[in-house]
């Protein structure tokens, strides 16, 4: 590693070529096992990794980026790690297409984790579809510091709710909430999550999904004063912080909007700090703005 | 008449291989370079590869004030290619070059700033800043970028805009520093433009920018970036860089020329130097292999040794031989004539 690296804003990511270990279909995704020599020692909640497409003559340019689910440090294997695959476009029905021994290129871990709060307070993860699969590796951390952990997971019907079985051994509680009905509670995560905040004490609440639903997460937190951390996904070019391509609205400490890289500065952000309803605009005000509405 | 001799016999030793090359008065020790708004200063690529190792960092455009950019989406994926619609987002040169130019020298790598502006005055005082401050080795001048507000601003469009900007940076610039104008291949004969902005003081010419395009989402039928159109970089516009950079060498045989567009392996990148260039800039690449300047120097180092050139020098421009000048000359010093079916030069 180069003398500067200890400066640069990904320090701590790298570049491996691993190996598929397992491609198992769950629902309406597919659980990825791939061998990330030095990546998985290096992987916290919350972080992501980005694959290479289509093999080397690929005409696809891009990595597609994928939510750490969980590492496995050791093993026969050395490090393996775990993500979800949505295949809903052609470069992600290519990868749930490969089968064990196929060479995969990795670049992680990448991101700012979830901050892991120091005392065994009490906790709500939300996750919504696939967006469940980083709080699995989130619940565990939280209950080795002592947390109460009380876990949502929602999706339009049962057979894109993710995670139910793993997230179960590792919360305190599961609640499942389908729009459909078609299992557990028949509505949305938030309706949920407000019963919860209304009726216990929560100190902090983590969330990964639809960015609508991250923003009604962070609503109802910041409406109440609780602490919230929403991991958002945003379509992204290079995933480690040189194309500016996946930035959206963010109000720093000083009070002002600056349009920041979620593969970077995120993917988890203050639920209070995004403005939600401004995604896909340059919000009146934000840093360097002015001239392009003039 | 030159002889042109290439030989087929042993190559210089591996660590000797000579790769510098010469911008103006700027000599570099390799011709790989960063191309702008793809590394942006450089120091998230410096986690995947030591960055004074290669040629340089040219940074993304700095305008004069802070930009926020467009509105997302920015990007789409285009087949062996990538749309992008940024909007030159960026900190404004003064917070730059306190933070990102000041980095660059600390580090010690190789910088060719690249800059921007709506109009000529503003392209004027940001190179007026740069000079101030020093600590770099050449300018780009981006009269280029198609994401702005008004296509009139796409100063490459036109010869005497393209030159007026040029005049303008030359002006407020050091006379020692070299200045690169990065043309649009979106016009009707670059080779204009290049001669153009070579007469109002440019040292050289960056070729190419990306090219105006659009995609529509066939499912919201409705334009993907929110900025309507972009420019389209990637593998896909290689074929168009190496026939810009083959006609502006072809009409201007001493203008340094900085070759990019679509360069994903050395093979690619010794292409444009057959083709021309003086360096190359790593774009696209780079979202998907962050190592990828390092790894395509090393590539073009053993493309270059594999075809028995010496130096990089040698292999600038090769293209535009007369075959018929073409002389092998193979292990036992003889001379054969190039008419002789088993020259080997072209290897695998």
């Amino acid at each position: 590693m180069s003398a500067g690296a200890s400066e640069g804003a990904n320090s701590g990511a790298i570049q491996v070529n691993g190996e598929v270990l397992d491609v198992q279909r769950t629902g309406k995704y597919f659980l990825m096992s791939v061998t990330a020599p030095g990546i998985t020692e290096r992987a916290r909640p919350g972080q992501f990794v980005t694959v290479s497409m289509g093999g080397e003559e690929s005409s696809m340019v891009l990595r597609r980026s994928f939510a750490i689910q969980g590492v496995q440090a050791r093993g026969m294997y050395g490090g393996t790690l775990d993500f979800v695959v949505s295949p809903v476009g052609k470069g992600s029905q290519w990868l749930t297409k490969l089968r064990r021994h196929d060479p995969v290129n990795l670049v992680g871990p990448l991101g700012k984790p979830f901050t892991l709060p120091t005392k065994p307070v009490t906790c709500v993860l939300v996750g919504g579809g696939y967006g469940a699969a980083p709080l699995i590796m989130l619940a565990q951390a939280l209950r080795e510091r002592g947390c109460r952990v009380d876990t949502i997971i929602g999706a339009s019907t049962e057979e894109k709710l993710y995670g139910g079985l793993e997230l179960k051994r590792v919360s305190t509680s599961l609640t499942l909430a389908t729009e459909d009905g078609t299992a557990g509670i028949r509505g949305r995560v938030t309706d949920c999550l407000i019963d919860t905040l209304n009726s216990s004490k929560v100190d902090v609440v983590y969330a990964c999904g639809p960015m609508p639903m991250l923003a009604s997460v962070a609503e109802e937190c910041t409406m109440r004063k609780i602490f919230s951390q929403c991991s958002v996904e945003e379509s992204m070019a290079c995933g480690i912080g040189v194309c500016m391509t996946c930035v959206l609205p963010v109000i720093g400490e000083d009070g002002v909007t600056r349009m920041l890289r979620s593969c970077v500065e995120g993917p988890v952000f203050r639920g209070d700090r995004v403005r939600w309803a401004d995604i896909g605009t340059i919000p009146e005000g934000t840093w360097g703005g002015e001239r392009l509405r003039s | 008449m030159t002889r042109t001799i290439i030989s087929t016999g042993k190559a210089a030793p591996e660590s000797t291989f000579d790769l510098r090359t010469q911008l103006g008065s700027l000599e570099l020790q390799s011709p790989v370079l960063t191309a702008s708004g793809c590394a942006a200063a450089g120091r998230e690529l410096d986690n995947y590869f030591d960055i004074t190792a290669i040629g340089g960092i040219v940074t993304k455009s700095i305008m004069l004030a802070p930009r926020s950019g467009r509105a997302t989406p920015r990007m789409a994926e285009t087949p062996s290619g990538m749309l992008n619609s940024i909007g030159l987002q960026g900190p404004g040169v003064e917070s730059f070059l306190e933070t990102d130019l000041a980095w660059l020298q600390r580090r010690g790598a190789r910088t060719i700033v690249s800059i921007a502006g709506g109009t000529a005055d503003e392209f004027g005082k940001v190179a007026a800043k740069l000079r101030v401050a020093g600590g770099f080795d050449a300018i780009e001048v981006n009269i280029s970028c198609p994401n702005v507000e008004d296509r009139g601003q796409v100063f490459a469009c036109r010869a005497d805009t393209s030159a007026q900007i040029i005049q303008t940076v030359r002006r407020n610039s050091d006379n020692k520093i070299p200045i690169f104008a990065k043309l649009s291949p979106d016009v009707t004969d670059i080779v204009e433009i290049a001669t153009s902005v070579s007469q109002a003081g440019a040292t050289g010419v960056s070729v190419i920018n990306t090219l105006l395009g659009m995609v529509i989402d066939t499912q919201t039928m409705r334009p993907v970036l929110a900025g309507v159109t972009g420019g389209l970089s990637g593998p896909a516009i290689r074929p168009i860089a190496v026939r810009c950079i083959w006609q502006i060498r072809s009409a201007l045989p001493n203008v340094p020329i900085i070759g990019m567009g679509g360069v994903r392996t050395g093979q690619d990148a010794l292409e444009m130097v057959l083709a021309g260039a003086n360096a190359i800039s790593v774009g696209t690449s780079i979202f998907n292999d962050p190592g990828a300047p390092m790894r395509i120097q090393k590539e073009l180092e053993q493309e270059l040794r594999n075809r028995g050139f010496e130096s990089l020098t040698q292999a600038i421009s090769f293209a535009h031989r007369e075959v018929s000048e073409a002389v092998i000359e193979d292990e036992t010093g003889e001379s054969k004539d190039e008419s002789e079916p088993d020259w080997d030069f072209i290897s695998e």
